[in-house]
């Protein structure tokens, strides 16, 4: 088991320097430049700034010679300065803007799970009922709404007509004087629409898997053999047929961890919620390219940590896995 | 810099009083009190609050209010003093002598004095500061400060745009001296002499500043100044309804459309009045086609600007005719207008020898079709809307136009920087200020220069090098008007539109002044009366 831990460890490396020299060759593909965006089209910009700019952020040195210099730097966890007008760091930026993007990405994923899940096994224990059939019909619609435009109109009936929610933001003008009880009251009414918008959209993911899970383990043997047995359908179902179905939802919840840093620009945008998303999408329009490498990259080692997570915790919860190494 | 940051006050103004609330509620006392919160509403959060560095209007708007300039423009667009008492120009205009107000204090407590304001020259001169307004003040020859509440500066030759390149915002030489300006903790904690001082910014939410009690032309009346960041204009517009923001800008759809009800009337204001800036359709004059004079003079013939103006502002504009708006001192109207006539288009058209020879609806010279292609930018709507009406009309004379559109790096790598396109349908935002030589100039042809469509005509050079010398506004004036005059003929552009700054305002607010100059000139004069007041804190 720790060889195996080891070995996956440090077949990590290589990959996440080639995910690097491939991110870094593609951004630099894009056509355009960060320096473009603030000197070109200003009739007060002098000429000469776009050359001053080009060596405040060493983009006047070779490609490849860029790319060794900010490897060299990442290895002492340096992710550079922004080149965006601020200059500031690149891991600053990052961080003040990942609380609130997992936070938001816990909780729906939270709410995903608590819903979802039951739903999935009910719609497979009931397959072709009407709860199934309605259920399907459910979370296709959630799942084919354009979450910008429920966002909206949520936004408008109970933000603007009924007045029972707030519109947008993470919190109050005057959150500063609320006690603590109110500010807790005031974090929570804020992240009710984004998180019920944030959910709906993966609902019909997570329970069409459970129920096809579900499903493939009820017709097995020894669902049979338990039933046989005179076990009560209660005992079939929530013991022997759930803790089966649940294993590749571990894989999936491991591949979900990279998505927990990750936000969505449409969304944030919407509710105003300085997120990755949109931090992502507006270095990627600036050319910013410190700042566009660093989430990738952060990106990328979540992406391998998460499914090192998923094997090992396959391994953990399956003794057929386990014992098998 | 401080142009810059006067150039986004004056687009939040110049106004005629719209829709007044019906005046319903109780009689309040009106009288100027101190206190409450204004809170605007913005799609993009600043990205630096050293305003030698910033160049986004968001930054530009707060620097505004935490720093001052020399000068600045008032209601009128007159050139008054701020941080300068007063100030005299030289018999041969080459020399501004600078009379400096005593007793200024920066945020923390330093006294400002003339070497402030030469630290912030030097460091615009200063190759190592990547700063885009460098331009200006390299035409200073000598800079100095005789006593600490005099600045004296002098050009090589008058210079018109002098007196107003001072209202740039002067920076605390104590904070900054000796440091890397691109490293300065101030970009992210600003330190002015201006009517607002910095509270506190977080991040893509908001940026909160309060009154500076000791501001020198005396205290703002509103305590707390809140800059929101909300990205979507329509959750803004949500906002708005909902108190959440007592300032936006509005679309003209939602000023024409989704304001009108009584509710909106009784809480907001609304304001119009013609932005700076304008949005053309250039030619590209390295293109055979585009060379010929009537060929370009019959694009603009076959355009209706009204229609545009129409479909694309719901009428919230004015048809723009050159680079001034129709209410700058500067604007000559009695150029050569174009109105919509396809027949004449045509006929200038077959004058320059394009007919449809072969019958098939396009026209066509030596064998070739009257073929090219418009790009614009991704992003702006007014831009590809506008696109779509030419398109149409074009095609109705027989010219057989593309659209592309493109996102703006992509746009500005691939097509404007190599002269890689046809048409191109753009905008220039300005200012009082009417020097256009970075533009228009034939020197400015080069590469990731302005006058990217390779303009050149020899009298407008030598009206543009005049026209920066002259410091008399009624001989500046001849000067640009003949400017227009041959930029008309010329047709380089086809100029579409001038299109209206639209913004609502809460209707506690009182002392708003609609002038030429918009409404956000006086922003320190607003108020809200005592019974009125929304935020006790």
């Amino acid at each position: 088991m720790y060889h195996y831990l080891l070995r996956r460890l440090l077949m990590m490396i290589p990959l996440l320097i080639g995910i690097t020299l491939i991110s870094f060759t593609v951004i630099h593909l894009a056509p355009g430049e960060p320096t473009d965006m603030q000197t070109q089209m200003n009739p007060q910009a002098s000429s000469d700034l776009q050359a001053k700019l080009h060596k405040q952020y060493g983009l006047d040195k070779p490609l490849h010679e860029q790319y060794f210099l900010w490897l060299g730097r990442l290895v002492k966890l340096d992710f550079g300065e922004s080149f965006a007008q601020d200059n500031r760091p690149v891991l600053g930026k990052i961080a003040e803007r990942l609380p609130v993007t997992i936070l938001l990405n816990v909780l729906s994923l939270v709410v995903i799970l608590t819903v979802a899940l039951p739903l999935g096994v009910i719609s497979a224990v009931r397959r072709n009922s009407f709860f199934d059939r309605a259920t399907t019909v459910f979370v296709f619609i959630g799942f084919a709404m354009p979450s910008f435009w429920l966002a909206l109109l949520l936004m408008d009936w109970l933000g603007l007509r009924l007045g029972v929610l707030p519109v947008s933001g993470l919190k109050s003008l005057g959150y500063e004087y609320m006690d603590l009880s109110g500010q807790l009251l005031d974090r929570i009414s804020h992240l009710i629409l984004p998180v019920f918008i944030a959910a709906i959209g993966g609902l019909a993911g997570f329970s069409r898997y459970m129920r096809s899970n579900m499903l493939d383990v009820i017709r097995q043997d020894y669902i049979m053999t338990a039933r046989a047995k005179g076990l009560s359908e209660r005992v079939v179902i929530y013991k022997h047929a759930l803790r089966n179905a649940l294993l590749p939802v571990i894989t999936i919840l491991g591949l979900s961890v990279p998505g927990l840093i990750g936000g969505s620009v449409i969304f944030e945008t919407i509710f105003a919620i300085p997120g990755m998303g949109k931090l992502f999408y507006d270095g990627v329009m600036m050319r910013d390219y410190p700042l566009i490498m660093g989430i990738l990259v952060i990106g990328a080692v979540l992406t391998l940590v998460g499914n090192l997570l998923a094997d090992v915790s396959y391994a953990l919860a399956d003794p057929r896995i386990r014992n098998s190494k | 810099m401080m142009r810059i940051s006067l150039l986004m006050i004056l687009l939040l103004m110049a106004c005629t009083p719209n829709d007044q609330p019906a005046g319903l509620e109780a009689p309040v006392d009106k009288t100027a009190a101190f206190g409450d919160t204004f809170i605007e509403g913005s799609i993009g959060d600043a990205s630096t609050l050293l305003p030698i560095l910033a160049s986004d209007s968001a930054s530009s708007e707060i620097n505004g209010l935490v720093y001052s300039g020399l000068v600045r423009y008032d209601g009128d667009l007159k050139v008054v003093g701020e941080l300068a008492e007063s100030w005299e120009i030289s018999a041969d205009n080459l020399t501004i002598t600078f009379h400096l107000r005593k007793g200024v204090k920066w945020h923390d407590g330093a006294p400002f004095t003339a070497a402030d304001v030469l630290f912030t020259y030097q460091l615009y001169v200063d190759p190592e500061t990547p700063t885009a307004y460098a331009e200006s003040y390299l035409q200073v020859k000598k800079a100095e400060t005789p006593d600490d509440y005099t600045f004296r500066v002098t050009y090589d030759q008058p210079y018109a745009p002098a007196l107003m390149s001072w209202g740039f915002s002067v920076l605390p030489k104590h904070l900054l001296e000796g440091k890397k300006i691109t490293e300065s903790q101030l970009a992210r904690h600003p330190i002015g002499t201006g009517p607002y001082r910095f509270v506190e910014w977080q991040g893509g939410e908001k940026i909160v500043l309060e009154a500076n009690h000791d501001y020198f032309e005396g205290s703002p009346y509103i305590k707390r100044f809140v800059f929101r960041i909300i990205p979507d204009t329509s959750t803004q517009f949500l906002e708005l309804q909902t108190g959440g923001l007592d300032f936006m800008s509005l679309s003209p759809l939602q000023y024409d459309r989704q304001t009108d009800t009584l509710a909106f009337k009784r809480l907001f204001n609304k304001y119009r009045y013609l932005a700076f800036g304008y949005t053309y359709l250039g030619y590209n004059l390295k293109r055979p086609m585009f060379q010929d004079r009537r060929v370009r003079q019959a694009l603009t013939y076959a355009i209706d600007k009204q229609e545009i103006i129409d479909g694309v502002l719901l009428g919230y504009g004015q048809a723009a005719t050159g680079p001034y708006k129709p209410d700058a001192w500067v604007y000559n109207a009695a150029v050569p207008r174009y109105a919509y006539n396809p027949d004449k288009a045509r006929q200038l058209l077959a004058e320059a020898g394009w007919v449809d020879s072969d019958g098939d609806g396009i026209l066509d010279k030596n064998g070739a079709p009257f073929q090219f292609t418009i790009v614009t930018n991704q992003g702006n709507d007014l831009r590809s809307k506008a696109g779509e009406i030419i398109q149409r009309r074009f095609r109705e004379v027989g010219i057989d136009v593309q659209l592309r559109i493109i996102e703006w790096a992509t746009f500005l790598k691939e097509f404007i920087n190599p002269g890689n396109f046809d048409a191109t349908i753009l905008g220039w935002s300005g200012g009082p200020e009417p020097d256009q030589f970075e533009i228009w100039h034939s020197s400015k042809t080069g590469p990731r220069e302005l006058n990217f469509i390779g303009y050149k005509n020899p009298e407008v050079d030598m009206l543009l090098e005049k026209g920066r010398r002259i410091f008399d506004q009624d001989k500046r004036k001849l000067i640009y008007d003949r400017f227009q005059q041959i930029l008309a003929e010329d047709q380089p552009y086809t100029f579409l539109f001038v299109g209206e700054a639209l913004p609502a305002v809460a209707s506690r607010f009182y002392g708003i002044e609609p002038t030429a100059a918009g409404i956000r000139y006086n922003f320190t004069q607003w108020y809200v009366p005592q019974g009125l007041q929304k935020f006790s804190r």
